[in-house]
């Protein structure tokens, strides 16, 4: 048997350059005053250099171990010795090198963190050199360990870490309530997890992610097996649980995260769109924005008490958030429609760049002299009211006093929907509504068509497919539910302006749907979950914020390309890799097109 | 009147001329064969006759009805369906989803079902694989299942572009006699073919294409035997 060397060292190098990496961008000493386990040298800026070192140990003995315990082990235990040796000969070359003068955070701090705060710098380097190669090693036994206790340890571990980094979001959020702060109490000290806080969630985690992992197949062959009636009462008992839970959800957890929820749901809605466009006709649309800022500016338009906004004229008494709405709608609609005509001979790349380019015109239209008086230029529109509720305090009259109490959910006293918590009912109604029809659509004689069109124009046109009717009703619907994100968007911000429809918002838009999967609709609310939700989430990074969102988005695309929930036609690509029936001799191979 | 008639047809791709007053008929119950050289305008005749090319000049009539009048999505529906070429499957649907997209321009479900057992009676392969996605068939599998799906327009002519493309041998052999079993279950054929020999074999009349102009047209039999075929199609000295 061979060593592969190669990809030893070669794992290795990669682990010493990662760490590095994250020195010298100044992530360590950031991360260092935030503690993951209290009381601990168990910071964030550790946590980092543990990551690393057990991320590529494990892939060393992924990659090398061919099923040989020792094999695996003795990999990652020298490249976890490669990784170390470059991070000591980082320590030692920041003095003499004077590297500070070009990294500015090759800083004494820096040496102190990693010399574990030693007096002695050579027991200092030591324990650092055995830090590295210990948690490389670490990586490498928990990849050969058997499947159940490696899933317990991985989910046990990534757990802390995680709920460790949330501290301060997630004490905020217990806090609201007495019996939860208990729980906050015990599980968080001053600076991150306490010790039997971190112990707890380790177990926890673990014993779930075992139960999951055995327990999934009997308890999914139990549902089935069950009599219709039952599985029909079953299926029902879970649709009515998810809707009490989405109702009370932002009560539970406070305006911040309702806040987020509400941003959630508005790229929700427009990845419903873009996913009709992208993932079922396969028209690869780049200015999907444009359609938000039109939704947007409509409601603007139609609602402001500012001078732009139609008070004071003949409308003024009827024109409010409700009627706004549908006629905002279908502005985008018609714009959508519009915008298909020129492109509707154009294909993939081509097509790419002339949504990329509406986009901008809209932008820059909105932006000009020429539409200032009637749009606002750069100032926007401002004075957007909250959307009223007429009647809502007579209406909660006639209720009994528990239905008043969720009514007030919904709207103010004041009979206004004004607080993000308002806003997110109006989301989750909106996404709700939007998916049935997109599932609807999707199911129906159009989606065949999309499908078709999506994969090969030509043959779709043989079949008998009306193309340039399909690809319209695909830009109008994407462009219809776009509208209704902005729409809302609007209302809720009370003011617009062209600065919120950049290109960003587009590239985000095709990113959710892209990372949710393709063509898939619970995939686009869990991509917008993921990607909006993300960046919240590691707010704990600060300034690194969005480096470690872009590393992420690429993991998790070389992960998983399919995307985290994947239609049936991407999951059936992907899987036919692995289970192509083998052909008979004779015949030509398969894929050969 | 012959089913499908195609009278003094010009076609260009922009400035090129490539059909130069082709006219052809196909009667009911035939199968014929255009056959000729790379480039001499097969392709381009079955193109027009389905609308995917216009052409300026000439008329394709469909059982007494003028076509060019039609988008080519709407042609299918008048009972001309192709089977284009290089076989053009949905690679990433299922053998079933591509038959049902076949009847897509259908709407009674009851027959396409019974259609769809018929096509399987034809091809049992596909059967077999019909929860299998269409990229992973075999080159010979994708050409019965985009024959089948052109049969499930239930065309009156069907249209077959080079059915023998990238086939080996034995394959092309199979296929020829397909195309034989579907015309005597009464579907009108036109074959557009290189492989001249085996299309000749197969069937009744041929029309011989170059460069964009008819130069030959006989029945099958005759054109075996003709010298000038013989030499530049057979590959016989």
């Amino acid at each position: 048997m061979t060593i592969n060397w190669k990809q030893i060292g070669q794992y290795g190098f990669i682990m010493g350059i990662a760490i590095w990496y994250v020195c010298l961008v100044g992530m360590v000493e950031t991360f260092d005053s935030r503690g993951i386990i209290d009381g601990t040298l168990f910071t964030l800026g550790r946590a980092l250099l543990v990551v690393i070192s057990l991320g590529l140990g494990y892939v060393t003995a992924m990659k090398v171990s061919d099923g040989n315990f020792g094999m695996g082990v003795m990999g990652s235990l020298i490249s976890g010795v490669i990784g170390a040796v470059m991070t000591v000969v980082l320590v030692l070359a920041i003095e003499p090198l004077n590297m500070r003068a070009m990294f500015v955070n090759a800083s004494t701090s820096l040496i102190e963190i990693l010399t574990f705060e030693m007096e002695s710098q050579a027991t200092g380097l030591t324990i650092l050199a055995a830090f590295i190669v210990g948690f490389s090693v670490l990586g490498g036994i928990i990849y050969l360990l058997p499947s159940l206790p490696r899933r317990a340890i991985i989910s046990g571990f990534s757990a802390v870490l995680v709920m460790g980094m949330l501290g301060e979001l997630l004490t905020v959020v217990l806090g609201r309530f007495d019996l939860t702060e208990i729980l906050s109490d015990f599980l968080y000290g001053r600076n991150g997890l306490s010790i039997p806080g971190a112990i707890s969630i380790f177990i926890f985690f673990a014993v779930v992610s075992v139960l999951w992992a055995t327990q999934k197949d009997s308890l999914q062959s139990g549902v089935e097996n069950l009599p219709p009636t039952q599985r029909r009462t079953l299926s029902w008992a879970l649709i009515v649980l998810s809707i009490i839970v989405l109702i009370l959800l932002p009560q539970a957890v406070g305006p911040y995260i309702s806040q987020i929820l509400v941003l959630v749901g508005l790229y929700a809605l427009m990845g419903l769109g873009l996913n009709i466009e992208i993932g079922l006709a396969g028209l690869l649309d780049l200015g999907f924005v444009g359609f938000f800022a039109i939704g947007a500016y409509t409601v603007a338009l139609m609602t402001s008490t500012g001078e732009l906004g139609v008070s004071g004229t003949a409308i003024a008494d009827y024109s409010n958030f409700w009627v706004a709405i549908p006629i905002a709608v279908a502005v985008s609609a018609f714009a959508g429609i519009f915008l298909g005509i020129p492109v509707l001979r154009m294909r993939g790349d081509y097509l790419a760049i002339v949504t990329l380019g509406f986009a901008e015109i809209i932008r820059i239209l909105v932006l000009s002299d020429f539409l200032r008086p009637l749009l606002g230029g750069a100032q926007g529109v401002l004075n957007i009211p909250k959307p009223a509720v007429a009647y809502a305090q007579q209406i909660a009259n006639q209720l009994p006093w528990y239905f008043q109490t969720v009514f007030f959910f919904f709207v103010s006293t004041d009979g206004r929907i004004k607080d993000p918590a308002h806003f997110y009912y109006i989301i989750v109604i909106g996404c709700a509504l939007i998916s049935f029809v997109a599932w609807r659509l999707q199911n129906a004689r159009i989606g065949r068509n999309w499908m078709a069109l999506r994969e090969d124009e030509d043959v779709a046109e043989a079949m008998g497919i009306n193309l340039i009717a399909s690809k319209l009703l695909a830009f109008g619907i994407g462009a219809a539910f776009a509208g209704l994100s902005g729409a809302i968007f609007a209302a809720q911000v009370g003011s617009v302006f062209p600065h919120s429809f950049g290109l960003i918002v587009s590239i985000n838009v095709v990113s959710l749907v892209i990372i949710g999967g393709s063509g898939s609709i619970p995939g686009v609310i869990v991509g917008s979950l993921v990607l909006v939700g993300l960046p919240e989430l590691l707010r704990e990074f600060a300034e690194y914020r969005l480096l470690i969102y872009g590393a992420l988005l690429v993991v998790m695309m070389l992960v998983r390309p399919e995307g985290l929930w994947p239609s049936e036609t991407t999951r059936r690509e992907m899987q036919s890799d692995e289970d192509i029936e083998p052909v008979p001799v004779g015949q030509t191979a398969p894929r050969s097109v | 009147m012959a089913l499908l008639e195609v009278e003094n047809v010009h076609s260009y791709y922009g400035n090129i001329h490539a059909l130069k007053g082709i006219s052809l008929t196909v009667e009911k119950g035939e199968i014929v064969t255009l056959i000729g050289a790379n480039g001499a305008g097969k392709s381009t005749t079955l193109k027009t006759i389905s609308g995917i090319v216009r052409p300026r000049v000439g008329t394709v009539t469909l059982d007494g009805e003028d076509l060019s009048q039609f988008p080519a999505h709407e042609i299918v529906g008048k009972g001309l369906s192709q089977v284009p070429e290089g076989r053009g499957v949905f690679a990433r649907l299922t053998v079933m989803e591509n038959l049902e997209l076949g009847a897509y321009i259908r709407d009674d479900g009851k027959q396409i079902a019974e259609d769809i057992e018929r096509v399987f009676g034809i091809f049992p392969r596909l059967k077999e694989r019909q929860k299998q996605t269409a990229g992973t068939l075999s080159g010979g599998e994708q050409q019965m299942l985009a024959m089948g799906r052109a049969m499930l327009a239930r065309p009156k002519v069907l249209l077959l572009d080079e059915p023998s493309m990238g086939l080996a041998p034995i394959l092309v052999e199979g296929i020829f006699e397909t195309v034989q079993t579907i015309n005597k279950e009464g579907t009108t054929v036109l074959l557009v073919e290189q492989n001249a020999l085996m299309a000749l074999q197969i069937a009744h009349r041929g029309y011989v294409i170059q460069t964009g102009e008819i130069v030959l047209h006989d029945d099958a039999k005759a054109l075996q035997k003709n010298e000038t075929v013989q030499k530049a199609y057979l590959g016989m000295e």
